[in-house]
This record gives C-alpha cells, structure tokens and sequence, in this order.
C-alpha cells in the first residue's frame, strides 16, 4: 500500500509516500531517528502490519516542517530518505 | 440567512440537509448469528450501520454536534429505532472517522481509509478499484482491490474547498436547499468558466461579486460545481484513476458535482444503490464481522 500524508491546498501539493509493502520489510526503522522534527514513527496499520507513518500533528504541516531539510539551492540528499533502506519514502516536492 | 415568506420571523437554513434512518422491515434479526454494527463519526456528519451476518439492516445519518461521543450514540440510536433491536444486541461495534476514538460503545478504532474501501467494495462490486469520499471537510482518494483492501491513499483535511462544506456555505450564500444544487446547476444556457478552488471564502467572495454583476443564481452554481469538480480531479490524479470508479459521502449525492468529475475524467462512476454516505460506517460494520469471527480483537 502506498500511504500519502500530506496536502494540497493553494500553493501546490505537498505529500510524503510511504510504501507500506516495502516499509514491513524493515528491521532497522533508522527513518524514526533520521528525521529531525521526528515527524516519522512506528504504527500497527488497520491490516495489522508495523509501519511507519508521519505523525497526525505534522500531517499539515509537511511543507514547512521539512523545509529546513529543504534549502533553497545545494540541497543534500533528504536524511529520511537516505535512512530508509528498502526505498520506501518519496517526497512530492 | 434568510427569512421564510410563510412564518415571519423564521429563518430557514439551507445548507441544512435532512437527517434520517433506514431499517429493512423484512430482515428477521432475531436470528442472526453475527450482528454488527460500524459508526462514522465525521467532522460533518455522523452515520452508524448495522449488519446482520454481513446483510446490510439499519442505518442512520445525522449532523455531528459538538460532542463527539454523543453524536455517535445519537446516530446509534437513531439506526436501531423501530427495529426492536437494543445496544446489547449488537456484539462488535468499530468507530472510524475523524472522531473514531470517540466512540465510547465501539470494540475497536480503525480508520475511515481502511473503512472506505471495506465499504465502497461492498456497495459498489469487487470491481472498483478507485474510491473518492467527497466528506464533509475531507477528501480522499483511494484505491483498494478486489477484496477492497487499500493499495493507495491520500486524504486532503487542510483545506474545505472540494468538500461538503464547501458546498453548504454556497447554499447559504445563494438561499438555494443543498438538495437542489445539483439539478440547478445545469440549468444553464452553456458552462461557465470556474470560480476559484482555492479557497471557499475566496471563492464565496468571487461569488458574490457574480451575483452583483447580475449572473443568475443557476450560473453560479454551476461555476461553483465545476470548481469543486476541478480540484477534486487535481487530487485524483496525483494518484491516478483505474477503472471501476465510484464516489462516496455526501457530495455524491450532488448531481452538478459528480456530472462534472465524470466529464473532466472521461470516466463513468459506478452507482449503488445504497446512500453513498453510509460507506465509512458499513465498512467499520464490515470489519466489525471479520473480527467478530476471528475472536474479538
């Protein structure tokens, strides 16, 4: 399952995927540490797989939260993305 | 607001849709093995469904007041009446929705995507494959498979332009029932350009200023209708659309609106018969009967 959390609203799209197929294949879960808002953790989802997802309080928010590993130009590699080993999280923008 | 010419002093609401309940008077109860019920605590509306061993029996829709746990008792009530059946009877309840954990008769929580689905391959067939809920603050567009587990989903909350209330600040503005917009709406000579989707004060604002200018009320509304349409689309296609497709909540029940998706899309939606807006909750009632029969947890 691929689980978008994030917006649309005036300004554009903002959503983080997740591919919870590939995220159950996890062990290390380095996504909960990598990120420095911690917006990510560990859930059981409704199918009964442990999964990451993005915090509830951070879901509108995503735009400005992941902003300061957003810069303007020179951007490095996202730290959650890097960390995720089985290449489960992509952002939209 | 406005006043109704027939009781002065009265106002009338219009965005105020009507409340009901449904139960089939010819489903014996008494009997069933496994009966279950889901309720949907929306930001919006409120609706509980009840299953007998997997047959749809009663469901209700009401307005979700400001306490959430008294809404959903509200819209539990409201489905068992007149069908002789009690709280007790029901033996596994699920809550799902904004207020899912709300819900202080339900067994288990689980969320209103997971349910969606549940419920839109119920009412819709094992084919359907792509699902917008058109709720009262939220979309979602999701698509599950054959057995309606999701595969995919992204919910839009943040913003109320392509949502039912949405649609009921423009019946106010425009002093037409909520019923009617959708029949009004293509009450026009040719379809005019869009008002603004970015915002419903925005557009509610744009609106306004069309009526002053002297565009009819029906003009209007099929501005609005082909904007809500609009943005919908823009969410949809962020996942893509794959046949079947069928749309929930309330807005499906919007003639102007769902006309208008279709035709952006190219694509015909499914219709079921039941109400569109029971989804949530028949999916939780759904789920409710699998864990009934797994044990309980």
């Amino acid at each position: 399952m691929k689980a978008n959390y994030g917006y649309l609203d005036g300004s554009g799209q903002f959503f983080i995927t997740i591919d919870t197929d590939k995220c159950t294949t996890c062990s290390h879960r380095a996504c909960v540490n990598a990120c420095p808002k911690g917006m990510f953790e560990i859930i059981m989802d409704d199918y009964d797989d442990s999964v990451a997802q993005i915090r509830e309080a951070f879901r509108k928010k995503v735009k400005y939260e992941c902003g300061p590993c957003k810069p303007v130009s020179d951007r490095p590699p996202l730290p959650c993305v890097v960390a995720c080993t089985p290449g489960a999280i992509e952002h939209s923008w | 607001m406005t006043q109704d010419g027939n009781q002065p002093g009265a106002i009338k609401e219009f965005w105020r849709w009507k409340e009901y309940n449904w139960h089939d008077e010819n489903l014996s109860w008494k009997n069933g093995a496994a009966i279950t019920a889901g309720v949907d605590v929306g930001s919006v509306s409120s609706q509980a469904v009840i299953l007998v061993d997997g047959q749809l029996f009663a469901f209700s829709s009401t307005r979700t007041g400001s306490d959430s746990p008294q809404s959903a008792k509200k819209a539990m009530d409201w489905a068992l009446e007149g069908t002789g059946m009690t709280q007790q009877d029901v033996k596994f309840v699920v809550g799902t929705g904004y207020g899912r954990v709300n819900v202080p008769f339900a067994n288990k929580a689980i969320t209103e995507i997971a349910c969606h689905a549940r419920g839109g391959n119920f009412m819709y067939g094992p084919t359907v494959r792509t699902i917008l809920d058109m709720g009262g603050q939220d979309c979602k567009a999701i698509h599950c498979d054959e057995k309606g587990k999701v595969t995919n989903f992204l919910m839009n909350d943040k913003c109320a332009a392509g949502t039912g209330r949405g649609m009921e600040v423009f019946a106010d503005l425009l002093a037409v029932p909520i019923e009617e917009i959708g029949d009004l709406s293509y009450q026009v000579e040719e379809e005019p350009p869009p008002v603004s989707s970015t915002c419903v004060v925005f557009a509610k604002s744009e609106a306004s200023g069309l009526l002053r200018k002297g565009w009819p009320k029906n003009k209007v509304i099929a501005a609005y209708c082909n904007a809500m349409a609009h943005r919908v689309v823009t969410l949809l296609e962020r996942i893509g659309v794959e046949k079947d497709f069928a749309i929930t909540g309330g807005i499906a029940k919007n003639s102007g609106v769902v006309g208008r998706i279709e035709k952006e899309l190219g694509i015909s939606s499914l219709k079921a018969k039941y109400d569109p807006q029971i989804a949530g909750a028949l999916g939780g009632a759904l789920f409710a009967k699998a864990l009934l029969e797994k044990g309980g947890k």
